[in-house]
């Protein structure tokens, strides 16, 4: 059975009207937008549907996005159909003030971990997370390492200019 | 007096039925630095607490600073048995990014490097699993010919562990003819090793006493805890990304995937034995492939990628444009086209993932690294509960945990 990129979007659409958005396609891969609300619908939903049947989590990040207002922080999902060999990534934005996203344990025992990084990185909140600790980092530490608030390099240096380095102007 | 005026026990020790013990960060056992806080019942394990990132190097954030080339030295240091496969990985994922095509030697001399370092990661997890269950001869033994991938490894990029071979479209000079002399060597020696290194093991009564039945797992549950490589495929399930996902032109090559059954210690073992076997098939298919290529297609060693690839020396020198791409590349003042990709290889413990996503500057916006162990490990509490202590130390080397892998 072959099932398209264009099979799991009508399927998708079919279930959850236009609450879902911004499919695209990049490097073949199909990528869409998900309520904050909706995450472990959706995801319950890939996961049972007998054509989908997307069983296997292969990675969960954050991603921060500091100018996007009200949806600085996407956490992503890439989620792959073994059976039919077919890879999706979903996405969902919140806002940095409210990072609240639904656990995906239930579902993934391999997210158990995989959400505590991106909690301890990022700090997004997964409501029902059996153990939400950090992971990675001590457990003294009282921010979130990899926002882009924390800027790699000491920024007082006056003799590295960031367009150098193709982005904006200095100082950021 | 009573001895209890000598003895200060903490309150409540005695109350309690089970022992609690730590196993690590730095226990000769654990190669690496993990702990497990075990919790025992006599010897009998009731339940483990995993605690990781004693060596986390920050290498997500470090990677958002710097320009392609400059990462492969970070992925080195992931799974550290089998670096090359990490460098090729990355490789990989830039080409994917930026529309670089690379020529059919180039992948085939890739698929030859990536394939031994394949039989070195499975050879020293396996000859670890040996040393655990009491067998330190196969380690010592094997030692030499892990020895003979590694100064192939020297002849083409000149470093051993941490390889960095490679660049982005192909190889930074080609092999040369010492390489080859050094390949074929490795492919005579090598199969009668392997077949003595598995008569020391395979039916070995003590090693199967100790390994069959430590630490299985259900194929259902190891695809629900995000098992990859060999660990999922001792379990049942053939998923490798070789044949789901080809990269570098692994779909020209024949070659089986093992499965075992049950998921323990034993079928992880022979299932990494036996893909020892298919990764020598694989290789000398490469190598036949290599060596068909005639006139100047046999001296291909990487793409057409001026953007890139670093120009020869030789131009550097005596041209202008040549001059100003060797400046702006090794200042990484190229700038990366915007775009997401996720691009996985088969690495020497699993998926190993790059999840790279750009904006158009000259260092990847985010960059996140799918570290199969780090997933994998989760399970060990469910693996080791209601075994014996002594399994708990064989069930984590079976499981080819690389601490510099699992805390990036």
């Amino acid at each position: 059975m072959d099932l398209t990129n264009e099979t799991i979007k009508e399927r998708l659409t079919g279930k959850f009207g236009d609450q879902l958005s911004q499919f695209e396609e990049p490097y073949g891969m199909l990528t869409f937008e998900a309520p904050a609300a909706l995450n472990l619908k959706v995801m319950q939903f890939l996961f049972d549907d007998t054509e989908l049947r997307f069983q296997f989590l292969t990675d969960l990040c954050a991603v921060h996005y500091p100018d996007q207002q009200g949806k600085e922080l996407a956490v992503v999902y890439h989620l792959h159909n073994l059976a039919d060999n077919v890879r999706i990534r979903m996405k969902i934005f919140v806002p940095v003030e409210k990072p609240d996203v639904f656990t995906a344990t239930q579902l993934y025992s391999s997210a158990n971990w995989m959400e505590r990084e991106t909690y301890d990185f990022y700090g997004v909140n997964f409501i029902g997370h059996p153990n939400l600790i950090r992971i990675l980092n001590v457990d003294e530490m009282e921010y979130f390492p990899m926002r882009k608030e924390f800027p790699l390099e000491d920024q007082t240096r006056i003799d590295k200019d960031d367009a150098m380095f193709g982005r904006g102007g200095s100082g950021n | 007096m009573s001895i209890e005026h000598h003895i200060k026990l903490p309150e409540g020790s005695i109350e309690r039925a089970t022992t609690t013990l730590n196993l690590g960060p730095t226990h000769p056992a654990t190669h690496g630095v993990f702990q497990n806080i075990l919790e025992l019942d006599g010897e009998r394990i009731v339940g483990a607490v995993q605690t990781v990132g004693y060596i986390h190097r920050a290498f997500e954030k470090i990677a958002e600073r710097r320009p392609l080339f400059q990462i492969t030295t970070l992925t080195d240091r992931l799974n550290y048995c089998s670096s090359p496969i990490n460098n090729m990985g990355w490789h990989i994922t830039c080409e994917k990014l930026l529309g670089v095509k690379t020529p059919k030697r180039v992948d085939y001399l890739r698929i030859i490097i990536m394939e031994l370092s394949r039989i070195s990661d499975h050879l020293i997890c396996n000859s670890v699993v040996g040393v655990d269950s009491g067998a330190f001869t196969g380690f010592l033994y094997v030692m030499q010919y892990r020895e003979l991938i590694y100064e192939i490894y020297e002849e083409i990029c000149g470093s051993r562990l941490t390889t960095n071979i490679g660049r982005i479209g192909g190889f930074e000079r080609n092999f040369t003819p010492t390489a080859f002399q050094k390949l074929d060597k490795f492919l005579a020696e090598y199969p009668g090793v392997l077949k003595e290194f598995e008569n020391l093991f395979t039916r070995n009564r003590i090693f199967m006493e100790r390994t069959i039945g430590a630490g299985p797992i259900s194929a259902e549950r190891a695809m629900n805890y995000g098992f990859t490589g060999p660990n999922l495929r001792a379990a049942g399930v053939d998923y490798d990304v070789r044949v789901h996902t080809p990269y570098s032109s692994y779909e020209d090559f024949e070659f089986e995937i093992p499965v075992g059954n049950t998921g323990d210690c034993y079928d992880r073992f022979l299932v990494r034995n036996q893909e020892m076997w298919q990764s020598l098939r694989i290789i000398g298919q490469a190598y036949d492939k290599v060596k068909a290529f005639k006139g100047a297609e046999a001296e291909v060693y990487h793409a057409d990628a001026p953007s890139y690839y670093l120009p020869s020396k030789k131009d550097v020198y005596t041209k202008m444009e040549a001059l100003i791409w060797h400046f702006k590349i090794v200042m990484g003042e190229t700038e990366i086209p915007p775009g997401e990709v996720y691009q996985s290889v088969e690495g020497g413990n699993g998926e190993l993932g790059f999840y790279l996503i750009s904006d158009g500057g000259r260092t990847p916006y985010r960059l996140h690294f799918r570290r199969p162990c780090f997933i994998y490990y989760q399970a060990y509490s469910e693996l080791t509960k209601g075994a014996m202590l002594s399994d708990a130390v064989i069930v984590m080397s079976s499981l080819n945990l690389i601490a510099g892998e699992m805390d990036a």
